[in-house]
């Protein structure tokens, strides 16, 4: 009998956690175990912290949750989101809330990291992830719901518009009809540590929290994976395609594209967590329109659609805009004798990766099989149907 | 005897006029909202009312400006073309320079009269210019691709002005002398200054003659033409490719206009400027209904009216709240009424 799909389905999945969990070690033993190693290189040393410092690497990684969480919406479902960047917020406010000394007229513990008598709320921060990731999904549901029987490009600017009102939201946040939601632009700062039973990971610990954000993102990739596979994503992708054609067929429309909103904001929440923790604080500012299109880049430059495309555009797009750029600006000015600004070419690097990927590569550079033959696909136009030669 | 045959219009479906009763309860309460607001601001004090309502309407003309790029291209090619705003903004840096640095022109006498016309006509081929190019190089090579693709290229456009407005203007807001009267004029002690009532003198004209351009010219009628179908039109002898460019020269030719306009009244210049005012001009176009002038305009106004209000009057949210104010109106009238206030309904092709 011939291979069953089933079959297909464990093989791959198998496959996958091997390499990334090999990837996933040697990253953690450079960074907790090499880095600290008193017979390393100096020079080894110094140029690890001057290209790759710890730091990076796990902002790098928090992008990629985030990034992975968009690919569900604009990969997957094919829903252009402009103001992602709003779920960041909401789960980085959730952390926030439940995780620090923020509500100090409270005192609730639960298997918090902190000592019982500190005021405010210390929630588990595995559980506040959850919390997050379904506060968020709520929201993607509630800002979904009457957006989504929209055209495309009028979602896209709803979700932008979302995308600017609750951060402004977060941002003027001291005095929210009379609350103070959010500290303003003073932002929360001091989140609670991260416990992992033996210890509390405090800022610090990039290499521990390394492997936590590593194991975070694998969640993603696997949740990812097998949603792809299964009926929702299967109705995704046929939305994504042809929404007529979807709806014919009888693919409920609403609650599919819902359920893409809350998934990919699920991830936003648990993404927006993890970053709390990795600055350890929450800061309204850090939340601006720049963020989602940054994400979109990221999205649309490894490949709308793959996992493994997301990872890798998200982690070059976000090494550059973090630490790469401004590494290499000083590298540069050094060995040249010049003075030029590089991060400032911040915008023209993001712009000129959306619209030569869009104009050139538009599957991005690992494509999906499936995505390459439909973004490619030339529409046939009435005139064309009836003779007119095509261009 | 003659049986009186009884004649059902068709409404619609169940649903349909479900949702049509809901669209016209909602709209009856907001503009009952509305109304009750603007009655208590007007009670309270009026002379900030009308103090406010002008600052508010003299935005409003800005936006009604760019809103009409918007409106235009939509109407064409069915693009949010998001890059606009910071066409608008690369035209106020472009203005600037214009008038201060090359010309070297910072009060108002013959020659800094002259500077602003001349300026006013090499700003607005300037923007026409930049429109044109970036609709050649990007946006018509992707008519035929899926929706997703020019929509992303027209955000990747949009970071590319903006990079360009970064270096040229800098990254802090900039402060340019006016070459234009902007003395204050109080009519009733509400002050109104020149430049806003310059503002409308060269506005008011440009809309005219863009309405000229469109509903009686040859041109004029090859655009909507191209609107209505771009492969009838084809066949019908219209070069749609130099139609399409054409529109977006127009476009492009009324956001420098505004660019000039702004950066004489309102005297900054900024980088992220095209962001926030692009947006708030998107919202003027979808109020109006998309794709209709006269909305555009209408809608301009309105939201700058609001915004204006909003932003000045003793019981309002604030000016912090300026944005929130703005895209929840845009949320609302995306969700209840997305063809706009002057807007036709129309289904979508298939």
């Amino acid at each position: 009998m011939a291979k069953t799909p089933a079959n297909n389905v464990t093989k791959s999945n198998r496959k996958w956690v091997i390499g990334y969990s090999i990837a996933g070690g040697l990253l953690f033993a450079i960074y907790q175990f090499l880095l600290p190693w008193e017979g390393l290189p100096i020079g080894i040393y110094d140029a690890v912290y001057r290209w790759m410092p710890p730091a990076a690497v796990n902002e790098s990684l928090v992008y990629v949750m985030m990034a992975l969480g968009l690919n569900i919406v604009v990969g997957y479902a094919g829903l252009l989101d402009l103001g992602y960047v709003a779920f960041w917020a909401i789960g980085g406010y959730c952390a926030g809330w439940f995780m620090s000394e923020f509500f100090y007229f409270l005192n609730v513990h639960f298997f918090g990291s902190v000592p019982a008598e500190a005021p405010g709320i210390h929630i588990n921060f595995w559980m506040v992830l959850v919390i997050g990731g379904f506060v968020c999904a709520l929201f993607g549901v509630l800002i979904g719901a009457p957006t989504l029987r929209l055209k495309s490009d009028y979602l896209a600017l709803v979700t932008l518009g979302f995308g600017e009102i609750i951060p402004q939201v977060f941002f003027n946040g001291e005095n929210f009809f009379g609350f103070n939601i959010s500290n303003g632009t003073k932002g929360i700062v001091v989140v609670d540590p991260i416990p992992v039973g033996v210890k509390n990971l405090g800022p610090f610990d990039y290499g521990w929290k390394l492997l936590i954000f590593m194991l975070l993102t694998a969640l993603l990739v696997f949740v990812s994976l097998r949603l792809r596979r299964g009926r929702l994503g299967r109705a995704w992708l046929a939305i994504r395609e042809d929404e007529l054609a979807a709806s014919m067929m009888g693919v409920p429309l609403m609650r599919t594209k819902l359920a893409s909103y809350a998934v990919g904001a699920f991830a936003g929440g648990v993404g927006g967590v993890a970053f709390a923790t990795h600055v350890n604080g929450v800061y309204a500012e850090r939340f601006n329109f720049a963020i989602s299109i940054f994400l979109l880049a990221m999205v649309v430059l490894g490949g709308m659609g793959n996992v493994w495309g997301v990872i890798l555009g998200a982690f070059i797009l976000s090494w550059v805009n973090g630490n790469g750029l401004s590494a290499f600006g000083s590298f540069y000015n050094e060995r040249m004798g010049t003075d030029v600004d590089f991060p400032s070419f911040t915008f023209l690097l993001f712009g000129l990766v959306l619209i030569l990927m869009m104009l050139f590569r538009r599957e991005g550079l690992l494509p999906e099989s499936r995505l390459k033959l439909v973004l490619n696909e030339e529409e046939i136009e009435d005139a064309e149907a009836v003779g007119k030669k095509a261009k | 005897m003659a049986k009186v045959a009884e004649v059902h219009k068709f409404r619609g479906t169940p649903g349909q006029i479900r949702r049509q009763r809901i669209e016209r309860i909602g709209a009856v309460v907001i503009s009952f909202i509305l109304a009750a607001w603007i009655l208590v601001n007007i009670i309270e004090s009026p002379s900030q009312f009308a103090q406010v309502a002008v600052l508010g309407l003299r935005n409003g003309m800005l936006y009604a400006l760019i809103a009409l790029g918007y409106t235009l291209v939509y109407g064409i090619i069915e693009l949010i073309n998001f890059a606009h705003g910071d066409l608008f903004m690369l035209s106020a840096v472009f203005s600037s320079y214009f008038i201060t640095v090359w010309f070297a022109q910072d009060e108002s006498n013959p020659a800094g009269w002259f500077t602003f016309i001349s300026c006013l006509f090499a700003v607005m081929a300037f923007g026409a210019t930049v429109n044109v190019l970036i609709e050649r190089l990007a946006y018509r090579r992707l008519r035929h691709a899926p929706r997703l693709a020019p929509l992303i290229t027209a955000v990747g456009m949009s970071f590319l002005l903006n990079f360009i407005g970064l270096k040229w203007n800098g990254s802090t807001p900039r402060q340019w002398p006016t070459v234009i009267p902007n003395n204050d004029i109080y009519i009733a002690d509400v002050r109104i200054n020149a430049t806003t009532i310059l503002l409308f003198f060269v506005g008011v004209p440009l809309l005219l003659a863009l309405n000229f351009i469109v509903t009686k010219t040859k041109s004029g009628k090859a655009m909507r033409a191209t609107a209505q179908d771009k492969d009838a039109a084809a066949l019908m002898g219209i070069n749609v490719n130099r139609t399409i460019a054409f529109t977006f020269a127009i476009g492009g030719a009324m956001a420098g206009a505004a660019g000039l306009l702004y950066q004489q009244s309102i005297g900054t210049t900024n980088y992220n400027l095209g962001f926030q005012l692009g947006l708030i001009a998107f919202t003027s176009a979808v109020l109006g209904g998309i794709g209709n002038l006269w909305g555009a305009v209408a809608g301009g106004l309105l939201i700058g009216f609001i915004q204006g209000l909003n932003d000045g009057l003793p019981i309002a949210f604030g000016q912090q709240w300026s944005q929130t104010v703005v895209f929840t109106i845009l949320i609302i009238i995306l969700v209840f009424k997305p063809a706009g206030l002057l807007g036709k309904v129309t289904t979508e092709k298939v």
